[in-house]
């Protein structure tokens, strides 16, 4: 009975939060709001017993991609008043397209019972002697190690392909150049005069 | 245990709010950006939901690959919405013709 209350209490949260998320004037308090709903989602996790997924979201999306939208956010000066312009014009369509997806949804809102057949299609079972975190690192790091890697080959290729779209190369800025420091000698650097005393250069 | 249900119901109505959010917001990217990170989460309640109760494993692998790939499309989206900045000094969408499309 517990877990329905905290039930509630999270979903509540998450979905107020989320409705505050494309409400709001400013979108840094957009942002703030996304951070609380996502708090209210890794709430789900925790209840249904995922706990590492839920400390993960936390990472992820509190402390790596809320930051980021925090930055862009702030880093460009824009107008947002005249951003809101134009919401009445859609709003119908959203509505129309909105309640259809939440029709559709809804249709699958009934009492769910599995035959015995799903359970053992199961690919990989909930061994429930482990815990969270060992039992998706013994799955991870077997049966879907090579989608594994490719995950960290996309979080590459994004963290490459944002560096490079953002990165400016500025003309008459003074830079530091290693390569031509590094090969720098006293040869070509010192010169040495040999002054005879008395006289000035 | 809260019966699943509950949570197809709760993740429904996030990822309405999502696309609703995509649709009010046509002129804020990053407020679409959030919509999208909204409309991710709500299948991430539905992976983990569905994974508990049929008690796989599968899915919760699923939604951290989920994860990822939500963090690197928000990234990339950021970072071309800074260069689209840089060009225009404006973040309007209606503008966004430089490649003739």
């Amino acid at each position: 009975m517990v877990q329905l209350y905290f039930f509630y209490f999270f979903s509540g949260i998450t979905v107020l939060s989320a409705i505050f998320v494309i409400f709001a004037n400013n979108p840094v308090h957009s942002v703030l709001w996304l951070i609380t709903c996502f708090f209210g989602v890794a709430g789900f996790f925790i209840l249904l017993g995922a706990e590492f997924l839920a400390l993960i979201l936390m990472i992820v999306y509190v402390g790596a991609l809320a930051v980021l939208f925090l930055f862009v956010v702030m880093m460009l000066n824009i107008s947002f008043a005249n951003l809101r312009t134009g919401i009445v014009q859609y709003l119908p369509f959203g509505l129309f397209i909105g309640m259809l997806i939440l029709a559709e949804l809804l249709l699958a809102l009934v009492p769910w019972e599995f035959k015995d057949a799903a359970f053992s299609n199961s690919g990989s079972p909930l061994n429930l002697s482990d815990s969270n975190s060992v039992a998706l690192g013994k799955v991870i790091y077997t049966d879907y190690f090579f989608i594994f890697q490719a995950a960290g080959i996309i979080l590459l290729i994004a963290m490459i392909g944002s560096i490079v779209l953002t990165l400016r190369k500025r003309p008459n800025v003074k830079r530091q150049n290693v390569i031509e420091q590094i090969y720098r000698s006293p040869n070509n650097s010192i010169e040495v005069i040999d002054i005879k005393p008395g006289e000035g250069i | 245990m809260v019966p699943l249900e509950y949570y197809l119901a709760v993740a429904a109505v996030l990822l309405v709010v999502g696309v609703f959010g995509i649709f009010l917001n046509r002129k804020n990217v990053i407020i679409v950006l959030m919509s999208l990170e909204l409309i991710l989460a709500a299948v991430n309640i539905n992976f983990v939901a569905f994974s508990v109760f049929l008690n796989d494993m599968v899915g919760q692998i699923f939604t951290m690959f989920v994860l990822t790939v939500a963090a690197a499309e928000a990234s990339i989206g950021l970072a071309i919405l800074v260069c689209f900045y840089r060009l225009r000094s404006s973040i309007l969408v209606d503008e966004a013709n430089t490649m003739k499309g």
